[in-house]
């Protein structure tokens, strides 16, 4: 998008980006011959859209980074997981896993445990009576 | 007054340079790559990922480096039959060697794939955000020098679309199909859609052979579009099965 000072028939800069942080964003554009200052505001879903196509308004002033946009946007949950814990959580059965796997995360997430480890699984079966899983 | 195509100044956001920058970060990133092959039907289940990664692991064997780029976001399927760990670094080193990118090493065991934002009208915005995760995918991954990058679409034509426009030049096509009259139809859609858009058949492989799915799906497709039947696979294939499609293509 462009933005035209009609009265001077003059493109606009921009001039400042702002993020309120309510998933809104705003932007000046500044017409160069009579100062004019206009200010383009999005709502959360405009916002989105444009964050969606992996460009920012105002221009980027650091390269990206390698998935940064999936790293950033993608809904993850929880604490990481260890290769040994993964490996333990691997050998319950299929059907139950997830479900299992659910109650070592909400132990961790709500002692702010960041990596889930065996004996973080040893822990939490002991606290949580969950012998066997 | 003047329109958008009359004002020319270059401007800070400079949006067409951003995207002219990933289109670029793409294809340098795809410069290794010799050779792109997308796995499609147009049909959901009729195992389309199994194909593909089977396939990739029958290049694997020849001595072939392969990479497999899972492109079903709210389906993938590609670690678990490559058996990749969750969370695994990208590249993904699979089975038999075999590479692999999927967002399957991005969500926790069993979550669908949904993006942080505004819940209130999310259409608007989330197909834009999954084809700027298949842009990152194609363009961030450090595949090195492959042979062949196969390309696992999920059912329907908007992954492909989307492709076409990301590479900029539509890949080659393999197509998959199970014998029945009802797939046939699906795909014979998507392949006119992969012709209309430039890409080349490579061939058709004929799925879940042999079992109760009756019909000639695969010969009438390979008869309407002039293309090879490359593989019949049976319900239970063998590694031969797919050493023999590798060899064909």
């Amino acid at each position: 998008m462009k933005f035209l000072c009609v009265e001077c028939d003059q493109q606009m800069a921009f001039a400042e980006r702002q993020l309120p942080g309510d998933g809104t964003l705003a932007a000046t554009f500044k017409c160069p011959k009579c100062g004019r200052v206009v200010a383009m505001l999005t709502n959360p879903m405009e916002t989105q859209l444009v964050s969606s196509m992996g460009v920012e308004i105002g221009g980027r002033t650091v390269p990206s980074e390698p998935f940064e946009m999936v790293r950033a946007n993608v809904v993850t949950g929880g604490p990481a997981w260890s290769a040994d814990a993964q490996e333990r959580l691997s050998r319950v059965p299929s059907f139950v896993r997830g479900m299992v796997k659910k109650i070592y995360a909400d132990y961790a997430k709500e002692r702010g445990i960041p990596e889930i480890t065996p004996a973080i699984m040893d822990t939490a079966r002991a606290e949580l009576g969950l012998e066997g899983m | 007054m003047r329109t958008y195509h009359q004002l020319t100044d270059p401007d800070r956001s400079g949006l067409a340079d951003q995207i002219g920058a990933q289109r670029k970060r793409v294809a340098e990133r795809l410069a290794g790559v010799r050779r792109i092959v997308a796995v499609m039907s147009g049909k959901g289940g009729v195992g389309k990922s199994y194909v593909t990664a089977h396939l990739g692991r029958g290049f694997a064997r020849a001595g072939r480096s392969v990479g497999v780029l899972d492109a079903d976001l709210n389906g993938p399927t590609i670690p678990g039959l490559l058996q990749v760990a969750q969370n695994a670094e990208s590249p993904a080193i699979g089975i038999d060697g075999v590479k692999c990118i999927s967002m399957g090493q991005f969500l926790d065991d069993g979550a669908p794939l949904a993006f942080k934002g505004p819940s209130a009208e999310s259409f608007v915005w989330r197909g834009a955000m999954e084809a700027s995760a298949l842009r990152e995918f194609l363009g961030d991954v450090e595949w090195g020098d492959l042979d062949v990058l196969l390309l696992d679409l999920p059912p329907g034509m908007q992954r492909y679309i989307e492709l076409c426009d990301i590479l900029g030049n539509p890949p080659a096509v393999l197509t998959v199909t199970i014998p029945t009259p009802e797939s046939r139809d699906a795909v014979r859609r998507a392949m006119r859609a992969a012709v209309e858009r430039g890409s080349a058949l490579l061939g058709i492989v004929e799925n879940m052979v042999g079992g109760e799915l009756r019909g000639t799906a695969g010969d009438d497709l390979a008869k309407e579009f002039g293309v090879p039947v490359l593989a019949r696979v049976p319900w239970h294939p063998t590694p031969d099965t797919w050493n023999q499609l590798a060899a064909a293509l």
